[in-house]
C-alpha cells in the first residue's frame, strides 16, 4: 500500500479530510515520534538479562528492539520512558535513568 | 406494494418489530424504564432466531453506546435503544458516534431526568442531547415510531449523511399504550432499508484504517466539526427524499413539519410528540366555535426545519409553542427558542408565547390546551400577550 499523502494537510478544506477523522492506513504511529515526551530512559544490563523477552512483550510502544530473538537496544525515537519494562523485568536488569544531565553523553 | 397488516400493539412492540425487520448486525443495550420492552422483545427475537443480531448485554448505557461505536466502526449495522438517565449516561459517546460519522440508529423513550426521581414522559432527555450531532426524529404515535425507526436507517446510512440518528417516542404515552399500527411485511422493509455497505470498516483487512485519531492543537478539529455541520445540512434533502419514498411505499404521509388546519389559521400551536393529537382534537373543536386554529407538529428536530416552519406559520396572528422540556434561565424552552428564531426573518412580527407543559408526565388535559387556544385567539385580536413563559396548569 502506498503511503497516505498528507503533504497538503494544512490547506485541506473541511470536505477534503477523510470521513470521521479516519486515517486511511494502518501502522503510521511509526511516523509519529514520541521519544521527546520521555523524562527517563531505560538502560538494560546485558550481564544480568536472561533474554526472557518479557520487556519486549510488555512495552506499550513496541520500543524494545530485538535481533535473532534477543533484546538489543531500545528504540528511543518512540520509547516514552513509562518504565513498564523496568517494572516487569523479573531480574531487575532494566534501570530507569533520568533523561538529561546524569547521562554519560551529557557529562 | 408491501403487504401490510394492522395490529394492536404498544409503541415499544412496534419499534422492536421495526428493528427486527431492519436486521441490525449488532445491538448493545441496557434496559431502562420506559424503554425496557423494546430491548426485551428484541432479545426475544434473537433468542428465538427470528433475527441474526449479535446482542451484547452490558453493565450500563455508557458501555452500551461504547460497544455500539466499536461495532459500527468495525462495519456493522448497529441499533440500540435507551431513555432518560440512560441517554444522559451515554452523553460522551453520543458525541463520539457523530464525530466518527457512525450511522447508529437508536430509539429513545422520552422520559424526565431526576431529581426528583420520575420515570414519566417529558423531553428533557433528548433536549439535553440536542447538540450532540444526532439527527433526531419524533413520533406522535406508535405508527410514527415504527415508520421513523425504519426511515432512520436509510437516513443515517445515506452516503451524503453518515450520521447517527435517533427515533424518539413519548415514554409510557406512546411506548406503553396500545395503538392501532400498520406493519409492513419483512421483505418490503428489507428491500426499503437495503444492505449496509460500511465505509472504512475496521474489519476490512484488505484496506486497513485507523479509527479514533487525534486532531488536537493545531490539528484540523475545527474542520471536522464544519464537515459535520455540512453533513447534517445535506441530511435535510435526504430526510425529505427518504420520507417521500417511504410514504409512497406505506401510504402514510411524512414531513419534517406536519400541519393541520394551517391553510386559513389565525392562531397556531407548535408542538412535538404525542400531545399533537390532543392539540388537533381541541383545535377541531374550537373551529366549531369560530376560532380558526391550526397545529404545526415538528417531526424532525435535528436538523431543525426552519424554512418549513416559517412558511407554515406565515399569515397567523399569534403562535403558541408548547415545550415539554425546560431550558432553565433561557428565554423559553428549547422548541420556543428554535421557533422564535425561525420567525425572526418573517415580514410581520407576531406574538409567540411559550407554554411549558407536561414535565415528568404531568397530565395535559384537554381543558388546558383549550386555555392555550383561548389565550391565542384573544392575543390575535389585540389582547396583551403574557410576559415570559407560562407553566401550563401548574400551581
Ligand atoms: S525482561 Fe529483563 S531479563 Fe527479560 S529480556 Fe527484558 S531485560 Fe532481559
Ligand atoms: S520505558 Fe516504556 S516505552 Fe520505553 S521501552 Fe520501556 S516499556 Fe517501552
Amino acid at each position: 500500500m502506498s503511503k497516505w499523502d498528507i503533504s497538503g494537510l494544512n490547506e485541506w478544506k473541511s470536505d477534503e479530510f477523510p470521513l470521521g477523522a479516519v486515517i486511511p492506513e494502518s501502522g503510521n504511529s511509526r511516523d509519529y515520534v514520541t521519544g521527546g515526551w520521555r523524562s527517563q530512559r531505560p538502560e538494560r544490563n546485558d550481564a544480568t538479562c536472561t533474554q526472557c523477552l518479557i520487556c519486549w512483550i510488555m512495552c506499550p510502544d513496541s520500543a524494545v528492539n530485538t535481533e535473532d530473538e534477543k533484546v538489543t537496544t531500545f528504540n528511543l525515537r518512540h520509547c516514552k520512558g513509562c518504565g513498564v519494562c523496568a517494572n516487569q523485568c523479573p531480574v531487575d536488569a532494566i534501570t530507569m535513568v533520568p533523561e538529561g544531565c546524569d547521562l554519560p553523553e551529557v557529562k | 406494494m408491501p403487504t401490510q397488516k394492522t395490529i394492536a400493539a404498544t409503541g415499544n412492540t412496534v419499534v422492536a418489530e421495526a428493528m427486527r425487520q431492519c436486521a441490525p448486525d449488532m445491538m448493545a443495550a441496557y434496559p431502562i424504564t420506559p424503554q425496557t420492552t423494546i430491548v426485551e422483545e428484541f432479545a426475544g427475537f434473537v433468542a428465538k432466531g427470528r433475527v441474526h443480531t449479535e446482542y451484547i448485554t452490558v453493565e450500563s448505557e455508557h458501555s452500551a453506546m461504547s460497544a455500539c461505536v466499536g461495532a459500527s466502526a468495525a462495519g456493522a449495522r448497529v441499533m440500540t435503544a435507551t431513555s432518560s438517565q440512560g441517554l444522559a449516561l451515554m452523553w460522551e459517546e453520543l458525541h463520539i458516534a457523530s464525530g466518527m460519522r457512525l450511522p447508529i440508529v437508536m430509539a429513545n423513550a422520552n422520559r424526565a431526568l431526576s431529581a426528583p426521581i420520575n420515570i414519566h414522559c417529558d423531553h428533557s432527555d433528548i433536549m439535553g442531547a440536542r447538540d450532540t450531532g444526532w439527527i433526531t426524529l419524533f413520533a406522535e404515535t406508535a405508527q410514527e415510531a415504527y415508520d421513523n425507526t425504519i426511515m432512520a436507517i436509510r437516513i443515517a446510512e445515506h452516503p451524503d449523511v453518515l450520521l447517527p440518528t435517533m427515533s424518539c417516542l413519548d415514554g409510557f404515552i406512546t411506548t406503553h399504550s396500545i395503538d392501532r399500527v400498520c406493519i409492513m411485511d419483512d421483505e418490503s422493509v428489507a428491500g426499503f432499508v437495503g444492505e449496509y455497505t460500511p465505509q472504512n470498516a475496521l474489519l476490512d483487512i484488505e484496506n486497513p484504517v485507523t479509527h479514533g485519531s487525534f486532531a488536537g492543537l493545531g490539528g484540523p478539529f475545527f474542520e471536522f466539526k464544519k464537515s459535520q455541520r455540512m453533513a447534517i445540512e445535506r441530511s435535510r434533502a435526504v430526510i425529505n427524499e427518504v420520507g417521500a419514498e417511504f410514504s409512497e411505499l406505506s401510504g402514510r404521509p411524512f414531513g419534517m413539519v406536519e400541519t393541520w388546519g394551517m391553510e386559513d389559521a389565525d392562531v397556531a400551536v407548535v408542538v412535538i410528540g404525542s400531545t399533537a393529537g390532543n392539540v388537533r382534537h381541541v383545535a377541531r373543536r374550537m373551529r366549531e366555535s369560530g376560532i380558526k386554529a391550526g397545529v404545526v407538529k415538528i417531526r424532525c428536530f435535528r436538523p431543525f426545519p426552519y424554512a418549513e416552519l416559517a412558511e407554515a406559520l406565515s399569515g397567523v396572528k399569534a403562535v403558541a409553542v408548547m415545550d415539554r422540556a425546560e431550558s432553565f434561565g433561557a428565554e423559553g424552552g428549547p422548541l420556543f427558542l428554535e421557533v422564535r428564531s425561525a420567525l425572526y426573518d418573517a415580514a410581520e412580527r407576531v406574538p409567540v408565547i411559550n407554554y411549558i407543559y407536561g414535565l415528568g408526565g404531568s397530565d395535559v388535559r384537554l381543558e388546558l390546551i383549550e386555555t392555550v387556544l383561548n389565550d391565542l385567539s384573544e392575543i390575535a385580536v389585540g389582547a396583551q400577550a403574557p410576559t415570559g413563559l407560562v407553566y401550563l396548569g401548574s400551581r
